[in-house]
């Protein structure tokens, strides 16, 4: 339980440990895409974690990554077929990202950090709240660009009727823009919340 | 017949780099743009390993996949991340043997970054983008149209490793200047980076009317 709150905030994947920025990146231009990547990121996170787990007695030193790597190939083939056969829409417009999160560092990270050191249960815990913390900041992402680039949210209108849309917000300097300051502000937080920790004894 | 091979060849460096338009290989661009020289041997190393792996996947995914499929029936399709994979772990293992052997001097500069290739998105996506872009084989194409994809695949493949490595070396070099730099205290390191990338992704969309 405490591994699952750990992954959502105080060690959030993508804003304190700046991994696997590649999708977080790509996929955040509308909020609708920011939660199917999170989610299927989540379930191949899950599912690997799961195996790893289990297998981490076989494991070779010298072998492990491969075998990380195999084992999450075979999960993601698996979503890129669901979205294929359920969600068409959504797959053609994610493309290529979906096949590459079998290279998304926070996957790989997490099997090294956790799975393949520790049981069954942390380690599932661990893969949900690191999913899910990942898919909060997505959401984060996609919001603040969805409402500046189409001053609407999950397609509902938001913004007033004589708003700009900004549409270098939905462009990549957007991303990395929006990206930056989200991290930028997020230090600032806690680096205030640590200071009042420390200054009430 | 050149001009369109180098239109391919241009749009990938400029129009769709990898770093500032796909957003793919950020961790090694975050990770490790703080010297120049680092940075090119990283960039570098990319370049080639991607040239290697863009020219082997396609091959696999063109000639034996396709093949397999259009000869026996035989559907390997729901193989290919998998296939991909393992061929760039081991082209990667290849190139750092061959550079091992023969040129040493060489493998000292690129060592580090090697091991870390396997992972480095860039590649992965490169090779998946050839499927996209429509650099592959579709049924009835052979002999002469098969050496003609192969060449787009190729000079798409260099073209993401030479785009890569000018977003990193302009990064880098950008980095060594912000060091003495006054910087709020809480965009230090990734903030500030991404702040800076954002800006030279907006100088690489000036490129995006080339070639129309």
């Amino acid at each position: 339980m405490a591994r699952f709150i750990n992954g959502i905030l105080p060690e959030n994947p993508v804003l304190r440990l700046v991994l696997g920025i590649c999708p977080t990146l790509a996929v955040t231009a509308n909020i609708k895409g920011a939660i199917t990547m999170g989610l299927a990121a989540t379930f191949v996170l899950f599912c690997s974690n799961m195996f790893v787990s289990l297998l981490k007695r076989f494991l070779q030193p010298h072998l492990r990554i491969l075998v990380f790597t195999i084992i999450i190939a075979a999960f993601v083939t698996i979503v890129d077929m669901f979205l294929k056969a359920y969600m068409y829409e959504m797959s053609r417009q994610l493309g290529p990202y979906i096949p590459l999160i079998i290279v998304n560092c926070i996957i790989i990270a997490r099997a090294e950090a956790c799975a393949s050191k520790s049981k069954l249960l942390p380690s599932l815990g661990d893969a949900l709240g690191m999913g899910l913390g990942f898919t909060l900041a997505l959401c984060i992402l996609a919001s603040i660009r969805e409402i500046l680039a189409d001053g609407t949210w999950l397609n509902m209108r938001v913004m007033w009727d004589s708003f700009t849309p900004w549409t270098i917000m939905k462009l990549a300097p957007g991303a990395f823009l929006t990206f930056g300051i989200v991290v930028g502000i997020n230090n600032f937080i806690r680096r205030k919340i640590e200071e009042r920790k420390s200054s009430q004894p | 017949m050149i001009a369109e091979l180098m239109l391919i060849l241009l749009t990938a460096v400029l129009i769709n780099n990898p770093v500032l338009y796909y957003f793919l290989g950020l961790c090694p661009y975050l990770g490790v743009s703080n010297k120049v020289d680092m940075a090119l041997g990283m960039g570098m190393a990319v370049t080639f390993v991607m040239t290697v792996a863009a020219s082997l996947t396609w091959v696999v995914n063109n000639l034996i996949i396709f093949y397999l499929n259009a000869g026996y029936g035989i559907d390997l399709g729901f193989l290919r991340y998998t296939i991909f994979i393992f061929v760039i772990a081991g082209t990667v293992q290849l190139v750092e043997m061959f550079l091992r052997k023969f040129f040493p001097h060489l493998y000292d500069r690129f060592g580090i970054f090697l091991p870390l290739i396997t992972t480095n998105c860039a590649i992965l996506g490169c090779c998946l983008w050839i499927d996209v872009k429509g650099y592959n084989l579709v049924a009835g194409q052979e002999g002469v149209a098969a050496s003609w994809k192969f060449a787009q695949a190729l000079l798409f493949g260099i073209g993401n490793g030479l785009g890569f490595t000018l977003a990193i070396c302009l990064m880098a070099g950008i980095r060594e200047r912000l060091n003495f730099s006054d910087v709020p205290r809480d965009f230090r390191g990734v903030g500030i980076t991404l702040i800076v990338a954002a800006i030279l992704a907006m100088a690489f969309m000036g490129f995006s009317g080339i070639g129309g």
